[in-house]
């Protein structure tokens, strides 16, 4: 058989390099995929609130996987310790891989120390998605949500993270934020580090 | 200036399931639509039969003296058809146009079930922009 003897095969499956892979996937195959994981939930579920809940669930589940996957193969192992070095791996790297650009904004919240926004025009996984008008404030964005806290609970920085629309003048469509709130413990450990 | 009069979808079973009109000529109340499309879809079964080659994939353009109506059917049974002002050009391309904003915003859309009526905001949009940039394209020409 030509050209199998090109093929370096390892004997611990261990040994193999973890490969950059496909940058690319299919936007309809993920499109149509999110839409059966939605509809799924809905079957299982009695109201809105739950419906969240789980797909957060779901999207915490790829969160911790992705940070791993990225500590190794982005960051070269490397640690992030303080709060503003997590929160741009979260926003420039982690969405980069995830969603193919960095995020629109990150924003400082005004009212509380512990709050964060990431903000986007138009989330990825929203773009085909209208959300009827009985279901209020819902947004599947919540996958995205529960994403950023797999991060972030993976790397120490335990965090209530939910997501909302906000209406925007001028525009027909209201922008997204992810808002993160950082448990008591992260903010007292950023105080004493200084 | 050729413009277009309404736009009608309709699912496999012949009922309408998303109704736009464009113009003040043609338009019709929620009965009247219902009414045409289910017409329209039995003469579009009835015109597959009637046809004397075979491979007939039913009617695709009506011309009548006050009006046009070009048919679109998907490989799934679902129809699209446009009626508009008799001699405009280009509707075919519009039909496709509207076909892929279909399978983009309506059946990417969790909250959409098969063969109900279409009540997707973005497919709304977008629709209204893809009428708009082709009455701006015909206009131009």
């Amino acid at each position: 058989m030509i050209g199998v003897g090109k093929i370096k095969q390892y004997s611990n499956i261990l040994d193999k390099p973890l490969s950059k892979g496909k940058q690319e996937v299919s936007l309809s195959a993920f499109a149509f995929l999110f839409s059966e994981l939605v509809q799924y939930n809905q079957t299982q579920v009695d109201n809105i609130a739950e419906l969240e809940r789980r797909l957060e669930d779901a999207g915490y589940a790829v969160g911790a996987r992705v940070l791993e996957l990225l500590c190794h193969r982005d960051k070269g192992n490397r640690r992030e310790t303080r709060l503003l070095g997590i929160l741009s791996f979260v926003h420039s790297t982690v969405w980069k891989v995830l969603f193919g650009k960095v995020a629109d904004s990150l924003e400082k919240g005004t009212e509380h120390e512990d709050e964060y926004m990431i903000s986007e025009k138009e989330l990825l996984v929203n773009k085909f998605i209208s959300i009827p008008k009985d279901m209020g404030t819902f947004n599947c964005g919540a996958f995205v949500a529960g994403i950023v806290r797999g991060v972030l609970d993976g790397a120490g920085f335990p965090a209530v993270v939910t997501a909302h629309f906000v209406p925007m003048e001028g525009q027909q469509r209201p922008r997204t934020t992810i808002l993160i709130k950082f448990a008591e413990e992260v903010l007292r450990r950023e105080a004493r580090l200084g | 200036m050729a413009a277009i009069y309404s736009l009608y979808i309709i699912n496999k079973s012949g009922g309408l399931i998303f109704y736009k009109d464009y113009g003040s000529k043609g338009r019709m109340d929620t009965n009247d639509s219902l009414r045409v499309a289910s017409l329209w879809h039995s003469m579009h079964a009835i015109s597959q039969q009637l046809s004397p080659t075979t491979g007939c994939s039913g009617i695709e353009l009506l011309e009548a003296d006050t009006f046009d109506l070009h048919c679109f059917q998907s490989l799934t049974g679902t129809k699209f058809f446009v009626v508009c002002e008799p001699g405009t050009q280009h509707m075919e391309a519009l039909l496709k146009i509207i076909y892929e904003l279909y399978t983009d915003y309506v059946l990417k859309n969790p909250f959409y079930e098969m063969e109900m009526p279409i009540r997707c905001e973005l497919f709304d949009i977008n629709l209204t922009q893809a009428i708009q940039k082709d009455r701006v394209a015909l206009s131009g020409r």
